[in-house]
């Protein structure tokens, strides 16, 4: 019933200002063409430059509201999160001076030289020395903002540090998944024909190296202060695995794999206290579009001190005992046969991506 | 007929000949005049009426999913009475929200921003504005809006189909769009939107072929490319970016349907999905975006500088001023034209792409800054010492100016890649690329459709309504889309459908809740347009000048309500560029007038 009652009421809006429209049009025509139209000019002047000093309070007041909202009072959780948000600012800096200048020309122009009676319009057509100083002067600010940006993009493309964790990454509709390597250090061969029932990533538990491997599940741990080297895989379609608190993002391709690093700078626990929200929790937001569950394609990071994540990380159970019950031993010695390292360098030498 | 013959002295004297024959020589039913009509003017009017059609409609589907963003809690039984099962409880379903954000960009991208926008102004001024009595060919020219009108009615019934339409963004990703088991909305919904797009590209080619050739070969006595104003310099680079850019995305979207329908694999590789091994090896998903964006980023420009071509002689005409810097304003579109397809992979930083090679792009991208700065600063020159008369297009023109420098000033951090990393597909992309592409495109378009009413219908549109149109517009405009930057730098992704489980982004609930509100104002405010536009064809006030603006360009130099064929007698000869306003203590000095003995020479 409200919303016919709604519908009612825009309507009959509609019809008013239709008919006001309507009626002006009589009324100019009826006070004399040329003074309805001058009025209508000054009228409309003076609104520009209203709209522009309201904008400007506007834009402040936007600022005011909303910026405390933004990643930046709680700062950037990782190094390269800290090279961008420097980035942003500075060009939040030059591009807030640029449109500052333009948006105060233009609409103050259009108020100051609205046509009025004593006004003619001067014949300036061009004029090469101005036309060159705006032409070089964004060049010149532009080639500064290019410089910084190559440099910290590259420097976070780069290769990650040899002493980096290395953990996988997988994508699928609609959750992640995670993969650590094990003691060995390297993770073990994966075909993705090999996907199925419990071998939910398509591990080849032929592969030695695959042995000690650890799957978990939508949540990741991480060490602070040491470096993390994802490798990114997507088993479906396009997913991106978004790290807004760390500001990176990374698409995960099936059938190409992807590589991101990162140093965590803080652990959850500090970031409760830094964000100054007690639910704080790094969170994995998938950044392409991948169907109808995308918006709730959730994963977690947890941040802790080495101590935690050793004792976290020793508490985990290979996935090949998962897959293969039976094959789990009765004691604690036999875990991991004892020569895999070595078989598994070789083969991870021959795939380096870990499939 | 004229349009045949090469040689313009010839052409005239053919025309001439069968005009001394008189008016009744044609003979026009119904069908021939207002259907399958060859009349560029009316081609150009049936672009815009299906535009804004289209408009209507994309612009509705941005409500409803607004509705969803704003109010995620609430349900509304309404929704279900509209939409059967796609709204459950009145509540949208997460498919049809996706297929709704998909629809919306593709209508509005391709339906409404380029064929509305270009097809309509391109058809309408092209042959008006450098003097020829049509296009190059009117059959090709009917061809190019009956294929659009084709694409149009897939695209429409894929609207319909049980599995919904497409639902993957209008990027079209593969493996999401080739995958009918990764989305429902891959399924046939998909193969229409293909079949419609390959429609679309026909229409566009056709058209794009036609304008070129009518620039190039049937331009006036005395019209030299650099007389032409600048509407016609913009719809001449528009044209070359399309013809040389949609084949591309054709062959990305054929490939698509092979691997949909064939078996092919050239976008797929080592994919399970729902629990099946599919067959598919050595495809390359990025493969695609790279078909998609060479199209996709040319593709902003075609829909971008129409809009800057009309605007300018909007402003030129509308102040009493001459442009400032007409070579400079030339020279500034060919860079953005050349500069618009070497900059595609700025959409691709995050796929892993090569981080050497993204290097080039970040360098490539930000250079466009330059050519769109001259604009910028042109226009601003031009209102200078101007004196300015708002019509309601020169408000258009200057909302235009506004929305292109703030949308343009984002696009330096989006081009970054460094700083594109974190705000790649968060809200603050969407905020660009709406203002910069959408809003400010929407606002060159009205300001074409003011400007140029009186010469498609013969009458005025009302001008109270479209101050009111235009006021609503810009403020709504700046109100939706400029928190968005905020959303986007707390990292808030596009395309959710739902934020309220998410501990990083559900502290935005109000502002999205204020945006839904204000884009339903917006969008009843562009109701107001297009009933003002259609009442206005009929009982708006009648135009009794040929010349109401006191423009200097051709096409009013034509009678009121031109024919087909557009000048009664010979076509005008032109004798000067079309920005002499306020010469010599004159207002203006129409394009058509012999250069004086005693003129000032600049």
């Amino acid at each position: 019933m409200t919303e016919i009652f709604l519908i009612a009421i825009a309507v009959m809006i509609f019809v008013v200002i239709f008919q006001i429209a309507k009626a002006s049009e009589y009324v100019s025509v009826l006070k004399g063409e040329e003074k309805a139209k001058k009025q209508t000019n000054k009228i409309n002047a003076f609104m520009l430059i209203a709209f522009l000093v309201l904008g400007l309070i506007g834009c402040w007041w936007c600022n005011e509201l909303y910026y405390g909202k933004t990643l930046f009072p709680q700062g950037a959780a990782s190094e390269h999160g800290q090279k961008i948000d420097l980035m942003l600012y500075i060009t939040i800096g030059v591009t807030g001076v640029v449109f500052l200048i333009t948006q105060v020309l233009l609409f103050w122009f259009a108020f100051k030289y609205q046509e009025r009676d004593d006004r003619k319009a001067y014949y300036f057509p061009h004029n090469t020395k101005l036309e060159l100083i705006w032409t070089t002067v964004p060049a010149i600010f532009l080639t500064v903002l290019v410089v910084f940006g190559l440099k910290y993009w590259f420097k976070m493309t780069g290769e990650a540090p040899k002493e980096s964790i290395i953990v996988e990454v997988t994508g699928h509709q609609f959750a992640w998944e995670f993969r650590y390597p094990g003691p060995d250090k390297i993770l073990g061969r994966k075909d993705y024909r090999l996907t199925k029932g419990a071998n939910g990533l398509g591990v080849d538990f032929n592969d030695p190296a695959s042995l000690d491997d650890i799957h978990v599940p939508v949540t990741m741990h991480l060490p602070v202060n040491k470096p993390v080297k994802l490798i990114i895989n997507a088993q479906d379609v396009i997913h991106d695995v978004g790290l807004s608190h760390f500001r990176l993002k990374m698409d995960a391709v099936p059938g190409i794999p992807t590589t991101m690093w990162f140093t965590p700078l803080y652990t959850t626990e500090e970031m409760k206290v830094r964000s100054n929200n007690p639910n704080f929790v790094y969170e994995i937001s998938c950044d392409q579009m991948c169907g109808k569950g995308h918006f709730s394609m959730r994963g977690v990071i947890i941040v802790e001190s080495e101590a935690d994540y050793n004792k976290w990380l020793a508490t985990q159970q290979p996935e090949y005992y998962t897959v293969f019950p039976d094959k789990k031993p009765k004691s604690a010695e036999d875990v991991v046969p004892a020569d895999s390292t070595k078989k598994s360098i070789q083969l991870s030498a021959i795939l380096p991506s870990g499939k | 007929m004229s349009n045949t013959i090469t040689s313009q002295e010839q052409a005239v004297n053919v025309v001439h000949e069968h005009e001394a024959h008189g008016e009744h020589h044609h003979h026009e039913t119904f069908i021939t005049k207002y259907v399958f009509s060859q009349d560029h003017k009316m081609i150009a009017k049936q672009f815009l009426i299906t535009g804004m059609i289209w408009a209507i409609i994309g612009g509705l589907f941005s409500v409803l999913f607004r509705l969803q963003l704003g109010y995620p809690e609430s349900t509304f039984p309404w929704l279900e009475d509209l939409l059967g099962h796609w709204a459950k409880g009145g509540k949208l379903q997460p498919e049809f929200y996706y297929a709704l954000v998909t629809m919306h960009g593709t209508i509005l991208v391709f339906f409404v921003l380029t064929a509305g926008l270009s097809g309509t102004f391109a058809n309408f001024l092209i042959p008006l504005q450098i003097g020829a009595r049509d296009m190059a060919s009117p059959l090709l020219n009917m061809l190019s809006y009956w294929f659009f009108f084709l694409a149009s009615v897939i695209m429409f019934s894929s609207l319909f189909v049980q599995t919904g339409p497409a639902s993957g963004g209008w990027t079209i990703y593969p493996p999401l769009s080739a995958l009918g088991d990764a989305s429902s909305g891959s399924k046939i919904g998909m193969d229409l939107w293909l079949v419609s797009m390959a429609m679309f590209i026909v229409s566009s080619l056709l058209g794009g072929l036609n304008y070129i050739s009518t620039i190039l070969n049937m331009r006036t006595k005395g019209m030299s490319m650099t007389r032409m104003p600048l509407t016609i310099w913009a719809l001449f680079f528009t044209a070359v970016l399309g013809v040389l850019s949609f084949p591309v995305l054709l062959s990305g979207a054929i490939l698509l349907l092979f691997d949909r329908n064939l078996g092919t694999s050239f976008f797929l590789s080592d994919i399970v999905v729902a629990g099946k091994i599919l067959p598919n090896e050595g495809g390359s998903a990025i493969l695609f975006q790279h078909l998609f964006w060479f199209l996709g980023h040319p593709e902003v420009y075609i829909i971008l500088l129409p809009a800057m071509g009309m605007s300018s002689e909007i402003i030129s005409v509308s102040s009493r001023k001459p442009i400032f810097g007409y070579m400079a304003m030339v020279g500034s579109l060919f860079a953005i034209a050349i500069l618009a397809f070497l900059v595609w992979a700025h959409h691709m930083f995050v796929t892993g792409l090569n981080p050497f090679l993204g290097a080039f792009f970040v360098l490539l991208t930000l250079l466009i800054a330059v050519p769109s700065a001259i604009k910028v600063f042109n226009w601003l020159t031009t209102l200078w010492r101007a004196s300015i008369r708002f019509t309601p297009q020169m408000l258009f023109a200057i909302g235009f100016v506004s929305m292109f420098i703030s949308g343009g000033l984002t696009g330096i951090f989006l081009g970054n890649s460094a700083l594109d990393i974190h705000l790649h597909d968060t809200y603050f992309v969407v905020a660009h690329f709406h203002i910069v592409m959408g809003v400010a495109s929407f606002m060159g378009m009205f300001a074409g459709v003011y400007h140029w009413f009186p010469k498609m219908y013969g009458r005025f549109m009302n001008q109270t309504l479209g101050y009111i149109h235009f006021w609503i517009t810009i403020v709504g405009a700046y109100l939706i889309f400029w928190p968005m930057h905020y959303e986007g730098l707390a990292g808030m992704p596009r395309r959710y459908y739902d934020f309220s489980m998410w501990e990083s982004f559900k502290m935005f609930a109000g502002l999205n809740q204020f945006i839904s509100f204000v884009s339903m104002i917006v969008f009843a405010g562009q109701l107001l347009f297009v009933v003002n536009f259609f009442y206005s064809i009929f009982k708006g006030r009648k135009v009794t000048t040929t010349n109401p603006w006191g423009s200097n360009t051709l096409e009013w130099t034509t009678p009121i309500k031109p024919g087909h064929g557009n000048w009664a007698g010979e076509i005008p000869e032109v004798h000067r560029g079309a920005y002499d306003y306020g010469k010599d203590g004159r207002e203006f000095i129409p394009q058509t007038e012999a250069v004086g003995a005693n003129e000032s020479h600049h």
